[in-house]
């Protein structure tokens, strides 16, 4: 209790960490929103390469000084057009060329980091440092946050519609190929605005785990995606607290706040057989009362 | 009238069928069987532009099939659906009006009472809010009935509709195709069981590998036809008990 009272009353004082807070909300939210479509899609892995895949885009961003939004988009996207070539240009399987890429352009990008000799920054990237946020990252993460909501309020049921049922939006003439890329660029943005807070090791499990915990409790697309950016956030915060108190790496600190409040939903979510035992428990309770 | 014509559709080198041609007859619906393998599925994703086609067009009164998206209702054989994904029964339905509303429109009330009155008609108004892992197949099918009842269109395409579901459930499938019919479109169905072909078919379609034979049910359900495209025995036993009813 002491230790979350101190944490509180350090937010009013201290500016870095209301950035730090501020910014771990705000990728709370965009990460359970994008993710809720990256778990229906079954495109975990996909999250994950394109995810490590921005490593060359952020470290070129660095080296010359260009805006790392854009040299993380360039790489992400060149990255799963590469992976779509491979598997469609080869009788390999869409995993295996993904594997294949995402592992070269991340190999890429820990030698451009390496050339450019930071090792303080390597370990930031790799790891998040949400602690040291500037305000022009907030910027960006706002700019990131607003378009990602866009894109989720503006083609709701496109994206609901490819996701459910891919054959049938072709049919209808929904170009089902350019909502992929445009979903996969939307991923890179937000894996550049992740890199912040979790680290790009650990983007995935900010994209994965909120929107799965928020999968086990919900039988509606809507529901889903409010209740994913609510666990996004929850996570978040509550790891950067952690992070603060302890003293222990922003990225890994919330990444285990996910874990956990996923391990709970496994057990009580309806969804879930326990989830079920619970809820059965619970009506013959009230039939005896 | 829906017109297949020069159809050659291959995988991997090895065609499916080549310079294929067919016309489906509006306010009839045609039943097409053959054998697993025939190219039954091929032909109807070849026709709409699903899969890579090698040569061949498919028009619909003159105009280009590839161009009249929002006429199309597909019925696909529900094997790959992810049953587990949060949508519920009236939101499957209302899908069926996306086609016609475009980008950044949204469905509003017009589209749900759409929606309610489809899912009246196959007799799924009780289970509108169930999430549809939670249905029996036959409910499943009903569900993607009613989106087609919901898109409006002037071809209906069903790929093995009746495969495990309910008779109840296929009852109420037939009497929406039959209305389908009445109302003058086009209606295809894939179909796998020999037995009911002429009671529910008004024209056929066997294929195997290329056109067997194509008409009216009555001259082309024949125990020669069934014998050349599938087998003497097969034939024997169908039509034994009277001509094939």
């Amino acid at each position: 209790m002491n230790s979350i009272m101190s944490f509180i009353s350090a937010l009013g004082k201290y500016d870095f960490l209301q950035s730090a807070l501020l910014t771990a909300t705000m990728v709370g939210v965009m990460s359970g929103l994008i993710g809720s479509f990256i778990i229906l899609r079954g495109m975990s892995l996909m999250g994950d390469a394109i995810s490590h895949a921005v490593l060359p885009g952020v470290a070129l961003a660095y080296m010359f000084g260009f805006n790392i939004l854009i040299g993380a988009s360039v790489f992400g996207i060149l990255a799963a057009l590469l992976i779509g070539y491979v598997a469609s240009h080869s009788q390999l399987k869409t995993d295996t060329s993904i594997g294949i890429i995402f592992s070269a352009f991340y190999a890429l990008g820990f030698i451009l980091i390496s050339l450019a000799e930071s090792s303080t920054n390597l370990h930031h990237i790799l790891f998040g440092n949400i602690l040291a946020v500037s305000d022009q990252d907030i910027m960006t993460t706002a700019v990131v946050l607003g378009l990602v909501i866009l894109f989720v309020v503006f083609f709701y049921k496109e994206l609901l519609i490819s996701s459910f049922d891919a054959t049938f939006a072709q049919t209808y003439g929904l170009k089902v190929q350019l909502l992929h890329y445009a979903l996969m660029l939307v991923l890179t943005l937000v894996t550049v605005s992740a890199l912040q807070t979790v680290g790009i090791i650990l983007v995935v499990a900010m994209l994965i785990t909120p929107a799965a915990t928020a999968f086990l409790w919900t039988q509606k697309l809507s529901q889903l995606l409010v209740v994913a950016a609510l666990m996004g956030v929850l996570s978040s915060v509550i790891g950067l607290y952690f992070s603060y108190t302890f003293n222990w790496a922003s990225g890994p600190a919330i990444v285990l706040v996910a874990a956990m409040l996923f391990g709970i939903s496994f057990v009580v979510a309806p969804r879930q057989a326990g989830g079920q035992l619970w809820q059965a428990l619970a009506r013959r309770r009230r039939v005896r009362v | 009238m829906l017109n297949v014509r020069n159809l050659t559709v291959a995988y991997d080198d090895t065609p499916v069928f080549k310079a294929l041609a067919v016309t489906f007859a509006p306010g009839k619906i045609t039943g097409i069987i053959g054998p697993n393998g025939a190219g039954k599925s091929t032909l109807i994703k070849g026709m709409l532009g699903l899969i890579k086609t090698q040569a061949g067009t498919a028009t619909f009164d003159q105009q280009p099939l590839s161009q009249l998206k929002t006429k199309v209702a597909y019925v696909e054989q529900r094997k790959d659906l992810d049953l587990t994904f949060p949508i519920n029964v009236a939101e499957v339905v209302l899908t069926g009006t996306y086609g016609r509303l475009g980008l950044f429109k949204s469905p509003g009330r017009t589209e749900r009472q759409a929606s309610a009155a489809a899912l009246a008609q196959v007799k799924l108004t009780d289970l509108a809010q169930r999430q549809i892992g939670n249905l029996s197949g036959g409910q499943l099918q009903r569900v993607f009935v009613a989106r087609a009842i919901v898109q409006d269109a002037e071809i209906i395409i069903l790929d093995e509709p009746f495969v495990g579901i309910d008779l109840q459930s296929e009852t109420a499938i037939m009497q929406i195709l039959k209305q389908w019919r009445d109302a003058g479109k086009t209606i295809i169905v894939v179909h796998h069981d020999l037995n009911k072909v002429s009671r529910y078919f008004d024209d056929l379609v066997i294929l195997n590998h290329g056109i067997v034979a194509a008409g009216p049910v009555e001259s082309v359900y024949t125990p020669a036809n069934i014998a050349k495209t599938f087998s003497a025995d097969l034939s024997q036993v169908l039509f034994a008990a009277g001509g094939g009813q």
